[in-house]
């Protein structure tokens, strides 16, 4: 049964890159010869392969429940006692997983953006459908031929148990932190693609850009949420009690979503002035070849990075592919530069165009400074032959700024209008943002130590300007909401946020971000932190707070093959108990070879310590000094003891059925004899024999980031939600009126 | 003045601008940089000043204060080692076996490493570590 499965899985996987070499050649012949019948078979082929991979993905996961380690996939990632979620997530944990992830989120998101766009844009979609395919193409080629990409290998002979999942990995965020980034990357397909479809057959208004918005917006969300549940599990699970490292990894996901961010700003520009097309093809070409960079680090190895994936089969075809996105882009944007001549031209540097401008500079600079930081170790070599890297202070240095200003020009841009706008009125709508901030400023100076801190102060100062600047027009609107139609100002309120969706989304989007980059900024700059190392009854203060070791805990779990060291903390402010804590850090087995030893040389994993709630947060984590001369003596002496006692001169035949079961009888000596030693670990540990490092954190504000960050996300989907018909209906006539007014006119 | 002249100057002035900020980028990154070495790059000639250097853990201690002393081999030649002496906060997966990147100076043939710069290569689930299989019962015990 299960050999068929994999079989039929197998042979979906094939079917899809079928379809989509058939898509790819439907879509060309059907553009070329302008065939209408050919492109919506090349549509059809895009839902075929959709199918197959749900069926694909499917067969797989039924695999992971079941356990059927005569798959390579399943044997590698999984194992009988992991945990149910995390058998079903770990799909994505391999290499070929995860190029199957990719393959299936643009299956599924190329047949929604073909089927909404089926009656549309017949110049385009043909083009854009050849694209789609050939990404699809793409990775179904890569899991099919590339070596050890694909997800449907078998194992052979077929293991008894599978090899589980790391421990550090262990977490939800990190469940479902992979295919968020992957969704992001995926997504951002949808208006590459159809930029491409654009420049091919000329037709470079808008309107690309209307069927696609929501795609982008969509792909800026999962982005976005898979950065904050990496940077959530970094803070929580990793021990050194920080969220952001600049590690290439890291990085790799924030450049896609600066550029991406540049583009969902400029692309209004197009829309409602018909400017900016170059850019706007340009960003997002740049960003789609980011989004395939981002998962060519992570393949490649090229890069130090403290995500060690190791070497890979896929990166030289991944790299080949970023060439081709970039070249043909250029080359496409370059032959089409006449057809991308701007409709008008900047009328002011005090509108809403101009600072869209400014604002897409400083997110493309700083993308710009976070590649030439990441990839550093690769320019200097070609440079000068040394490989040398850059730091974070280096990036902060350049990031700082660059973020204070474009906080400020968040809150300058829409307070200002589209052409141009009077002085008489820029003063009314700047005038309370800058008394706010203002008075803000004065605030900061006389009642807190920020001073201390100019980068910090200056970006607090912004950030309360763009605050203010947004309650002021979510006021104006529900005013004027009120004013039509009377009511309660709540319910104002939230009309003219329905009524209005892509603009208000869009404030509360701002909302959330300034709310992260002032917990950044407090967090990073106002941080109390100590390492300390401690006995039971030792205290310690780190800023406003005491920390006293109470008393150590030691806890074994047999099942799991892990060991918890850990430790009962009082936490004081001003003499008074805040919170009792329990910090821990659990040991994994590396090996069931019964030693007490493997239990050290496995991996570890610390569950932090935290208390705290809007205003600051209290960060502990612990690692006991195993490497104690006592303490290594006794683990050295007691493996070699039961090295000596219980491995028979003759091992026996594993072979055989009655070797077997002497194996499993020897293991289960050395189990007993290895929970002997590890109780007297354990008692020493509780009789404080064994000294424990503390790091103490004391982060201000931390927690904003990610209530900041799901503001933003919240904001996100309002602005993506689609509009009811009726409404869009309306909206049109009003175009309509308009555009008959302006060709009367001419 | 004439909007295409107008539209000239603000040309210029905007990529004197970004010229100006690339260089300074590129000046301040080229200063700011410290070299990555590994264990046998570090053997042949000890750079004076700050140097990262990479490579496997090999064996490590922590000493009474709390700092800790280990030592790490060249990734492709294994004979080639440097101790280094490091304080602060080491990352859940260090351990003996691991790849680190650590910064800091050679003081007679030793790495003094920067507090906190430690960095600890998470093995992914890409990795297929060997060692971690289950199903090899006595073997790396022997």
């Amino acid at each position: 049964m299960s050999n068929f499965s994999i079989d039929f899985g197998l042979a979906c996987l094939i079917g899809a890159l079928v379809a989509f070499a058939f898509g790819a050649g439907a879509g060309i012949y059907g553009g070329v010869k302008a065939d209408r019948r050919w492109v919506d078979s090349a549509r059809r082929a895009v839902y075929a392969a959709a199918a197959l991979l749900i069926v694909c993905v499917v067969t797989l996961e039924a695999a992971f429940l079941r356990s059927d380690f005569s798959l390579a996939l399943v044997a590698d990632h999984s194992s009988t006692t992991t945990p149910t979620l995390y058998k079903m997530t770990a799909l994505w944990g391999s290499q070929g997983g995860s190029l199957l992830l990719w393959a299936f989120v643009l299956s599924i998101a190329s047949s929604g953006v073909l089927f909404a766009t089926r009656h549309k844009h017949r110049e385009v979609v043909p083009w854009a459908t050849a694209v789609l395919c050939g990404l699809g193409l793409f990775f179904c080629g890569l899991m099919l031929l590339a070596g050890g990409a694909n997800p449907f290998e078998r194992m052979s002979p077929v293991p008894a148990e599978g090899l589980g999942l790391n421990p550090l990995l262990r977490h939800p965020a990190m469940a479902i932190h992979p295919p968020m980034l992957y969704s992001g990357y995926v997504l951002f397909s949808i208006p590459f693609a159809f930029a491409i479809g654009a420049l091919i057959a000329r037709r470079l208004d808008a309107s690309w850009i209307r069927s696609t918005r929501r795609f982008a917006l969509l792909a800026w969300i999962f982005l976005s949420v898979g950065i904050l549940l990496g940077a959530g599990w970094s803070y929580v699970e990793l021990g050194w009690g920080g969220y952001w490292g600049w590690d290439p990894v890291e990085n790799a996901s924030l450049m896609p979503w600066l550029v991406g961010t540049a583009f969902l700003h400029s692309i209004m520009v197009q829309e409602r002035r018909g400017m900016l097309k170059v850019w706007n093809v340009s960003l997002i070409c740049a960003t789609f070849a980011l989004a395939l960079l981002g998962t060519f680090l992570v393949r490649s190895g090229i890069l130090q990075s403290i995500h060690a994936f190791g070497e890979s089969t896929v990166g030289t075809p991944l790299l080949v592919l970023i060439a081709v996105v970039l070249g043909g882009s250029t080359a496409l944007i370059v032959s089409r530069l006449s057809y991308l001549r701007a409709e008008r031209r900047v009328e002011s540097m005090a509108s809403r165009e101009a600072v869209f401008l400014v604002n897409n500079v400083l997110l493309v600079g700083l993308a710009v400074i976070v590649f030439w930081g990441t990839f550093f170790p690769l320019i200097s070599e070609a440079i000068t032959g040394e490989r040398s890297t850059l730091a974070g202070p280096w990036f902060d240095r350049y990031v700082t700024p660059l973020a204070i200003l474009l906080v400020l020009f968040t809150g300058i841009g829409p307070l200002l209008a589209w052409r141009k706008i009077s002085a008489g009125r820029a003063l009314r709508l700047f005038g309370p943002p800058t008394a706010f901030a203002g008075v803000v400023l004065v605030a900061l100076l006389l009642f807190t130590e920020s001073a201390s801190e100019p980068g910090a102060l200056v970006m607090f100062t912004c950030a309360a300007f763009a605050f203010a600047g947004l309650v002021g027009e979510f006021v104006r609107g529900a005013s004027a909401q009120r004013a039509l139609t009377g009511g309660a100002w709540p319910v104002s309120l939230g009309r003219v946020v329905v009524r209005n969706r892509r603009r208000y989304g869009g404030y509360i989007v701002h909302t959330g971000i300034i709310l992260a980059f002032v917990s950044i900024a407090a967090s990073s700059s106002f941080q109390d932190s100590d390492d300390v190392r401690m006995l039971p009854g030792d205290s310690t203060n780190v800023g406003d707070y005491e920390l006293t070791y109470v008393q150590p805990t030691a806890f074994r779990d047999l099942e799991e093959q892990r060991l918890t060291f850990g430790s009962i903390v009082e936490v004081r402010r001003d003499g008074e108990l805040v919170e009792t804590l329990t910090p821990s850090r659990n040991y994994y087995s590396s090996s069931s070879a019964g030693t007490v030893r493997s239990f050290f040389e496995g991996e570890a994993t610390s569950e932090v310590g935290r208390s705290g709630g809007a205003g600051e947060d209290f960060w502990t984590a612990m690692r006991p000094d195993l490497t104690e001369p006592a303490i290594d003596e006794l683990i050295t002496t007691s493996d070699r003891e039961i090295d000596r006692l219980l491995i028979p001169e003759e091992l026996p035949d594993p072979s055989t059925p009655g070797g077997q079961a002497e194996m499993r009888q020897i293991a289960e000596a050395r189990s007993v004899a290895q929970g002997q030693i590890i109780t007297e670990l354990q008692e020493r540990f509780e009789d404080g024999q064994i000294p424990v490092d503390f790091r103490i954190n004391v982060n201000p504000l931390v927690i904003w980031i990610w209530i900041g960050g799901a503001i933003a996300v919240i904001g996100g989907l309002i602005a993506a939600w689609p509009t009811p018909p009726a409404r869009r209906r309306r909206v049109s006539d009003v175009y309509a009126a308009r555009l008959a007014k302006d060709l009367n006119r001419a | 003045m004439d909007p295409e002249k107008k539209r000239k100057i603000r040309l210029v002035v905007a990529l004197s601008a970004a010229v100006l900020l690339a260089t300074a980028l590129v000046y301040t990154s080229f200063s700011a940089s410290t070299e990555a070495k590994s264990p046998s790059e570090l053997l042949a000639d000890a750079p004076a000043g700050s140097v990262e250097a990479y490579g496997k853990v090999v064996s490590e201690e922590t000493m009474p204060d709390g700092s800790r002393e280990f030592v790490i081999a060249d990734p492709e030649d294994a004979s080639a080692t440097v101790p280094v002496t490091y304080e602060g906060q080491v990352p859940d997966p260090f351990r003996e076996g691991r790849d680190v990147i650590v910064t800091g100076e050679m003081v007679n043939g030793t790495l003094v490493a920067e507090k906190d710069t430690l960095i600890t290569k998470c093995p992914s689930k890409f990795s297929d570590e060997a060692e971690d299989d289950p199903n090899i019962v006595i073997d790396d015990s022997l």
